[in-house]
């Protein structure tokens, strides 16, 4: 289970002479953090790096905040519809990516929105995945939480906000951890709208590091591992809210 | 509420739905349709688009390699899904635990998940070489010989998946966990109190309550599986010959490779339609076995 | 109500910012010659960022009033990125492009043709490239693309493994039979040696075709013709080759850089490679090698690989996308970066500049410019080029796996090569 990332981490510290004549991913000696300092003289990695975590933030919290309005309305709010308009936000998730840059790069240099921020961000606002998990957790809630509520004379946004988002905080946290993850490894449509470095992201930049010949495997692993950290700390962070919630629903069956 | 009507109700629905919906119509939906446009485009990107009809459509139906493209994903799904939930299952039902190591255990099956396709392909075409490989060498001490994996054509595919089910199963496991901890304990207890063993408890417990996860990490699953190209690309480029060409494979090589986007954006809509008809299917099946309060 | 309009007044105001601010466009002045030019290019990551960066250092201060703007991705990406941004109608000024991809795009009219900038540059010297470069980048006799670095494929081979078996070191003189002979002399699987590696793919075929006097395509271009006696002898001379003097597919495993490692580890014979790997073999310590050209069938032919610096149609900057072309084609500067830091070879017809280069190891390294005198340029046929090279690569895999016989693999990848053409 942890033997890739292992094999990385080892071939991250190993020297290039070693590389070539041993081979990659066997126990380095000596160990170097050369690879490490390598990265930086290819492209400029804090830079990348704060770009890609201030993006994933920006459009994880944004993601939250869209999928779990939208899930309420499928997920508890019966309309003449839903079924179809929610097909419509699982459709988006049937086309590759790789088909979809062509149309919404023209659409967003249209809109004069090539090499930004809000280029970047915009069609990452929303996410169908998340709509969809968290549809699937508000519809697994009994209703008579909803119903009690509003009997106490809440309206529809204190229910949401107040009874019902907190019971579904392992799919948030969940989610979270995936949206992130999601944004942070998100490759195609940064190398297509980013052209300056100011607005490049760390999966770009480590694409640079594959040379065309004979590629720099303890340099490429460098940056994997350190590109993988940022996911790793917030799922164990995120493990913390994945538990069950003491007060379940203290509902008698 | 109760008493929500018409108007008010419309405006209740807008409002939850309205942040994701512009943002999805705008950069999602727009897009989509911009596809069917250049569906119907003879175009190579850097030149003019020439308008070609259904041409584009009409090659798919006669074109083999897409034929084969396409039982090469089908071949692909029909062995992973099974293998990827239910092993995801078993591995979520292991973490819903509350003992003091489970946070470690956890990561320990989420770092495949986080880790790239290149390191992952390199320990499976390890576990998998034909030439005494871990795989083959564990079989032959059984006196079984060893398939040829990446080199045969015919096992090539089963090897992909057999690392795809290995680096996704911590995927599934972590979405089955999120609702596992939404099930009540004293559900469970209950359960228990009644007499019944685990195995009952959880055909007649955990399970239903657990459909709705199920249901979407099934339908999440197979939306991706139809999808699948990355590590089949980075394992075997497609071969032995085109033994694992996918059809994204195709899709990605005509728009980008063999200056046929119109082409590629067709094929692109077949595969919308097919995975479209799939889980319209699963939407309609689930009144069967996915248990809502 | 009220929320509703609301929210249509806020996202009518947000839309309206977004407009006003992208509006404020840093177009700059419409003067063709001066401002911030864009270049996009695929040979500088990740090992020669720095020598970019110091020839457009010296090209700016030459050229105040200009400034280049440089964006480099990796090769697997480039021309993803490439295309989407032509399609979107936002192409760079100037742009790197391979001799292999060069003619769908100025084809397509995607390139600015370059012989009025040409004309109206004084300092122009057409003279200073070398020539059959020039004529390769060009297309109905005009100018698309100006030639920036070009390398070849040569046989480089490891005396040490000469020396321990007791054979001469391949020379100019060789044929195929020799370079056979000596690689079953060299082979020794049981040690894990092998006499030679040549793998079995579209590059090696047409160069092989080559070599044996035969043709790719008619002379109309229209038809495939390489499934002729000479296109058999060239691809039984490649298939050949795995599993008696070359390790199989199979053996290989699937590793990246199979061959480059054998080769270090100082356990091949006789390795077709390119120029590019002269650099690192000269690091390697313990390495005692030498280059050759490539032994020719009937005649010598040798794969050279070209690339060139285009001007994109769109451009507004026309004189300063020239200008920043011809420097990275031919300026001093660019030619003594290239060299110094093994960064492929200038395009110049300059003999002088070069004599530098030719006094770094190996001792043969006169072959590099030898395998000049018979080159064999890769077959190019417009928008069908990759699609054409995967059919030819697939087919004489196939008869590589024993699927079928190499007659059959020729005469299929003839025939799909020549529907190819039709359509």
């Amino acid at each position: 289970m942890i033997g890739p990332f292992l094999w990385m981490v080892a071939t991250s510290l190993t020297t290039q002479s070693q590389l070539e004549t041993v081979g990659a991913g066997l126990l380095p000696d000596p160990v170097t953090l050369q690879p490490y300092r390598q990265i930086g003289e290819v492209f400029p990695f804090w830079r990348f790096a704060l770009n890609s975590l201030g993006i994933a933030v920006v459009s994880t919290v944004l993601q939250l905040f869209t999928s779990a309005t939208a899930a309420y309305a499928f997920g508890r709010l019966r309309f003449r519809g839903a079924t179809a308009v929610f097909l419509l936000y699982v459709a988006t998730m049937m086309i590759p990516m790789q088909v979809i840059i062509v149309p919404l790069f023209i659409e967003l240099r249209t809109l004069r929105l090539v090499d930004t921020y809000a280029g970047l961000i915009l069609p990452t606002i929303v996410s169908s995945f998340g709509v969809f998990m968290l549809r699937q957790a508000f519809l697994a809630l009994p209703r008579e939480l909803d119903e009690a509520a509003f009997v106490d004379g809440a309206g529809h946004f204190r229910v949401f906000w107040q009874v019902l988002l907190p019971l579904v905080r392992p799919a948030l946290a969940t989610f979270a951890v995936f949206g992130f993850m999601s944004s942070w490894n998100a490759f195609l449509w940064p190398l297509v709208i980013a052209q300056t470095e100011e607005h490049m992201t760390l999966p770009v930049g480590l694409s640079l590091l594959l040379g065309r010949y004979s590629p720099a495997w303890n340099v490429i692993m460098a940056g994997s591992a350190l590109s993988s950290l940022p996911i790793l700390a917030l799922f164990v962070f995120a493990q913390r809210y994945v538990v069950r919630s003491i007060a379940s629903t203290g509902i008698k069956a | 509420m109760v008493g929500d009507r018409g108007l008010r109700k419309a405006l209740v629905v807008g409002a939850f739905l309205a942040p994701s919906l512009v943002v999805l119509l705008a950069f999602w939906i727009g897009p989509m349709l911009g596809t069917i446009w250049i569906s119907l485009q003879d175009w190579n990107l850097i030149g003019k688009a020439r308008y070609a009809g259904v041409d584009n459509y009409v090659e798919l139906a006669t074109d083999e390699k897409f034929h084969a493209a396409l039982g090469h994903t089908l071949l692909f799904i029909v062995a992973y899904l099974p293998l990827v939930l239910v092993l995801g299952l078993a591995v979520a039902l292991l973490l819903d635990s509350a003992l003091p190591a489970m946070p470690l255990f956890r990561a320990v099956f989420f770092l495949p998940v986080i880790s790239s396709w290149v390191a992952v392909s390199l320990l499976w075409k390890w576990i998998l070489n034909p030439a005494g490989g871990l795989l083959d060498r564990a079989l032959s001490t059984v006196g079984i010989d060893g398939p040829g994996w990446w080199t045969d054509p015919n096992w090539a595919m089963p090897a992909v998946v057999l690392a795809s089910v290995w680096k996704d199963l911590g995927f599934v496991a972590v979405l089955l966990l999120a609702g596992l901890q939404a099930i009540p304990t004293d559900l469970k207890e209950a359960a228990a109190l009644d007499g019944a063993n685990a195995w009952r408890r959880l055909r007649s417990v955990t399970l239903p309550l657990l459909s709705p996860s199920l249901f979407f990490v099934t339908v999440i699953s197979v939306i991706n599986s139809f999808q699948v190209f990355d590590q089949v690309y980075v394992m075997t480029g497609g071969g032995p010959g085109d033994a694992t060409t996918v059809v994204v494979q195709q899709i990605v090589k005509y728009a980008f490779q063999y200056g046929r986007v119109g082409y590629a954006s067709a094929m692109s809509i077949v595969l919308f339609a097919i995975v479209m008809l799939v889980t319209a299917l699963q939407v309609r099946l689930q009144k069967r076995w996915v248990h809502y309060d | 109500m009220r929320a509703r309009r609301r929210t249509v007044i806020a996202l009518m105001a947000v839309m309206a910012t977004a407009g006003a601010l992208s509006a404020c466009d840093s177009g700059g002045s419409g003067d063709s010659a001066t401002g911030t030019i864009t270049y996009f290019t695929f040979s500088a990551a990740p090992d020669h960022l720095k020598d970019l960066d110091a020839i457009r250092a010296a090209f700016e201060a030459e050229n105040p009033g200009i400034k280049v703007e440089v964006r480099t991705a990796a090769y697997a990406d480039y021309f993803t990125a490439l295309q989407t941004q032509i399609a979107g109608n936002n192409a760079p000024d100037t742009f790197e492009l391979n001799y292999e991809n060069f003619f769908t795009y100025a084809r397509n009219g995607a390139l600015l043709a370059l012989d009025d900038l040409a004309k109206a540059d004084s300092g122009y010297d057409a003279g200073r490239i070398y020539p059959k470069a020039l004529a390769a980048f060009q297309v109905d006799g005009k100018q698309y693309a100006l030639p920036s670095t070009f390398s070849d494929v040569v046989l480089i081979y490891n005396k040490k493994l000469f020396d321990a078996a007791g054979l001469a070191y391949p020379s100019a003189s060789w044929t195929w039979a020799d370079e056979r002979a000596a690689a079953e002399k060299l082979t020794d699987k049981a040690a894990g040696i092998y006499g030679d590696y040549q793998p079995v793919s579209f590059y090696e075929f047409y160069k092989a075709l080559a070599q044996s006097g035969g043709s790719f395509l008619s002379a109309d271009g229209k038809k495939a013709t390489f499934n002729d006696a000479k296109g058999l002898q060239a691809a039984q001379w490649l298939i050949g080759k795995p599993g008696t003097v070359m390790p199989t597919v199979a053996e290989i495993g699937g590793k990246a850089d199979f061959d480059t490692a054998l080769f270090k580890s100082g356990k091949l014979a006789m390795w077709h490679n390119g120029i590019w790997q002269l650099a690192t073999l000269n690091d390697t310590a313990g390495l005692d090698y030498d280059i050759v050209v490539e032994p020719g069938n009937t005649q010598k032919a040798n794969a050279v690989f070209m690339n060139a610096t285009a001007v994109s149609a769109g451009t507004k900057k026309g004189t300063a996308a020239w200008k920043w072309a011809l420097y990275l084609s031919s300026s001093k500067k660019t030619v003594e970066t290239r060299l110094a830091s093994s960064w492929e070879l200038p395009a110049v017809n300059d003999s002088a500049a070069f004599d530098s280069y030719l006094k770094l190891p190996p001792a043969n390294r006169q072959a590099v410019f030898g395998a000049l005198e018979a080159i064999a340029l890769p077959p190019v046929i417009g928008d069908q080029q990759a699609q054409m090279q995967d059919i030819v690569t697939a087919e004489l895999e196939k008869a590589a796996n024993g699927q079928k016989s190499v007659q059959q693999a020729l005469d299929d990848a003839a025939a799909a090569v020549t529907a190819l053409i039709s359509k």
